[in-house]
């Protein structure tokens, strides 16, 4: 049998239902490639080590007895730390530990999930398995480290502008964010209520079908979860490329991306049209303001959600003699020197762009170019069935190359950014490498038509055959 | 808005209750006025009759209003720094 660490989700579960494998094996072999691989990454924040041997005991039982095991049966995941796992469980968690999932700690991100590199953790950065001295991505750059790096086959990330959809594509992995409203936000710490989503990472779209099909429908939890029926996300990978209707917006892609990525994606649509899918020409006119737009809306969301962050209810409060002792010098030393330089930046243009006199200005303006954003995909989507983009202009950027200017790494986000503020699905799935790094495409598809971006996703992994290049670190 | 005065950063900061260092205060209006500054590319689009966008949902959804005990005041204190009589406790509010 190959090395059980570099298997997917869905032939894990496979192998421990049919009892060629046992999940404790599976969770062993995961356990030691994390203690001796993840020095040199720095994905895990907090081990599950000796729970997850139990539920792997636990459910080797189950199986033993005649049940199931469940759709994700000893898939080991990893939970980006934004998400909430004891008490109070994640919907999203509970739903797939119910599936067979066990879950083997608390990946590092970006703290309160805002950056593009993971070097905004109060813990130190995670570096990308196929260049140690570069990035992951962000926020979810541990997941997507851990996924590449076969620490786990399977990961939790959330995304808000692209904080799965960026770092998959860095560390040549699949992350999808679901249309807004598709899975349950219930168990994640709020950055922008109205961007944020929960998603899969993986290293393939069958896999990642398989975990959104478990975390995907109505909570009673969230109220602006949707109570849509779910769509057969596994059996659309069986759809033919053929017939398949791909957008390009030309005028968007001129946003300045490194040839090499241009390159790799240029390539892999024109493979796709030779396989049978339709390109088509697409304008997304207002797309280019979109991070300026989202810089005005998350943060001003952002702003809003933290300030229950305030030294009363949980967490640091910081109430030196300095302090004088009220509540006001509380709130304002707690908030100071529990936020990191990146946050603080956030909470102060939110909060300046609420503030009287520029709310209108800033604020209001911004939530109608919202409008005029989500206008284009709309008209986009009446002729094709996805848009296909690089999924970031670059590959993964060395450690310290952008955080001296934050402007430069927003711009990272240019092409996530658009589908969070319309509310549309996107998926990454690798393309191809430049100079030995993957590269990421991404499609974005019209409102709960998540199927459809699987159909496309394994179109694209048609064309690089079924061997996951694996990183050497 | 080409500059934000250290001055506009200092209510700001007041209003989102961050208690900013001398160190910080012109740093943060620095990237503030950057920031800004990028976003000025905004203001060049016609948003004549343009409603805003507040979500992506379809539609409001409501339930019942029913009260459901799913946190006890005992979980609710669980994570407090500070407590008394089953209350939150925090420094002094007026005067003082």
């Amino acid at each position: 049998m190959s090395d059980l660490t570099s298997i997917g989700a869905a032939e894990i579960a496979a192998l421990v239902k049919g009892k060629k494998t046992s999940a404790v094996e599976v969770i062993e072999a995961h356990i030691s490639r994390i203690a001796s691989k993840d020095s040199a990454i720095g994905v895990f924040l907090a081990h599950n080590t000796e729970a997850a041997r139990d539920e792997a005991r636990a459910l080797d039982a189950r199986i033993a007895n005649g049940e199931d095991g469940g759709p994700l049966a000893g898939v080991p995941l990893a939970i980006k730390d934004v998400l909430h796992v004891l008490d109070g469980e994640a919907t999203v968690i509970r739903k797939l530990r119910q599936a067979g999932a066990i879950v083997m700690g608390k990946a590092n991100m970006d703290e309160f999930a805002m950056g593009s590199s993971n070097e905004n953790s109060a813990f130190g950065p995670v570096r990308n398995p196929w260049d140690v001295s570069r990035v992951p991505g962000g926020s979810s750059g541990g997941s997507a480290a851990s996924v590449a790096a076969g620490f786990s086959p399977l990961a939790l990330g959330s995304d808000t502008g692209g904080s799965i959809r960026q770092p998959a594509a860095f560390c040549g992995v699949v992350g999808l964010k679901p249309t807004y409203g598709r899975v349950s936000r219930y168990g994640l710490v709020a950055f922008a209520s109205s961007l944020d989503q929960i998603g899969p990472m993986a290293r393939s779209c069958e896999d990642a079908a398989i975990a959104l099909s478990v975390i995907a429908g109505e909570d009673v939890h969230d109220a602006t979860s949707s109570p849509r029926p779910v769509d057969d996300y596994v059996g659309a990978l069986a759809q033919p490329t053929r017939g398949l209707r791909i957008g390009v917006p030309r005028g968007f892609l001129e946003s300045g991306v490194e040839a090499g990525v241009m390159a790799e994606f240029d390539k892999t649509i024109a493979a796709l049209e030779r396989d049978g899918a339709e390109i088509v020409d697409v304008v997304l006119k207002n797309a280019p303001l979109a991070i300026a737009t989202y810089y005005l809306v998350a943060t001003a969301e952002a702003s809003s959600n933290l300030a229950r962050f305030d030294g009363v209810r949980y967490g640091l409060r910081v109430d030196s003699a300095s302090a004088r002792g009220s509540l006001k010098d509380m709130y304002g030393e707690t908030r100071d020197q529990g936020f990191g330089p990146e946050v603080k930046r956030r909470i102060i243009l939110g909060t300046f762009v609420l503030s009287s006199g520029y709310y209108d200005a800033y604020y209001l303006r911004a939530q109608k170019v919202r409008t005029l954003i989500r206008r284009d995909f709309d008209t986009a989507f009446a002729s094709c069935d996805v848009i296909a983009t690089p999924t970031t202009p670059s590959t993964a950027f060395k450690l310290g190359e952008k955080t001296a200017n934050p402007l430069e790494m927003y711009l990272a986000d240019v092409f996530t950014v658009p589908a969070n503020l319309a509310g549309v699905p996107g998926i990454s799935v690798p393309c191809g490498f430049s100079n030995g790094l993957p590269v990421g495409l991404q499609f974005v598809g019209p409102m709960f038509a998540e199927a459809t971006l699987m159909r496309a996703g394994r179109a694209v992994e048609r064309l690089f055959g079924p061997g996951h290049q694996r990183p050497v670190f | 808005m080409a500059e934000i005065e250290d001055k506009l950063l200092t209510h700001i900061a007041a209003l989102a209750r961050l208690s900013l260092s001398k160190e910080e205060i012109p740093k943060f209006a620095h990237d503030l006025a950057e920031i800004l500054k990028y976003a000025e590319a905004l203001e060049q689009i016609d948003l004549e009759g343009v409603p805003p966008m507040s979500h992506a949902t379809e539609g409001e959804r409501f339930r019942p209003d029913e009260p459901r005990h799913e946190l006890t005041r005992d979980d609710a204190l669980r994570n407090a720094p500070d407590q008394e009589a089953g209350l939150f406790r925090v420094p002094q509010v007026l005067g003082g």
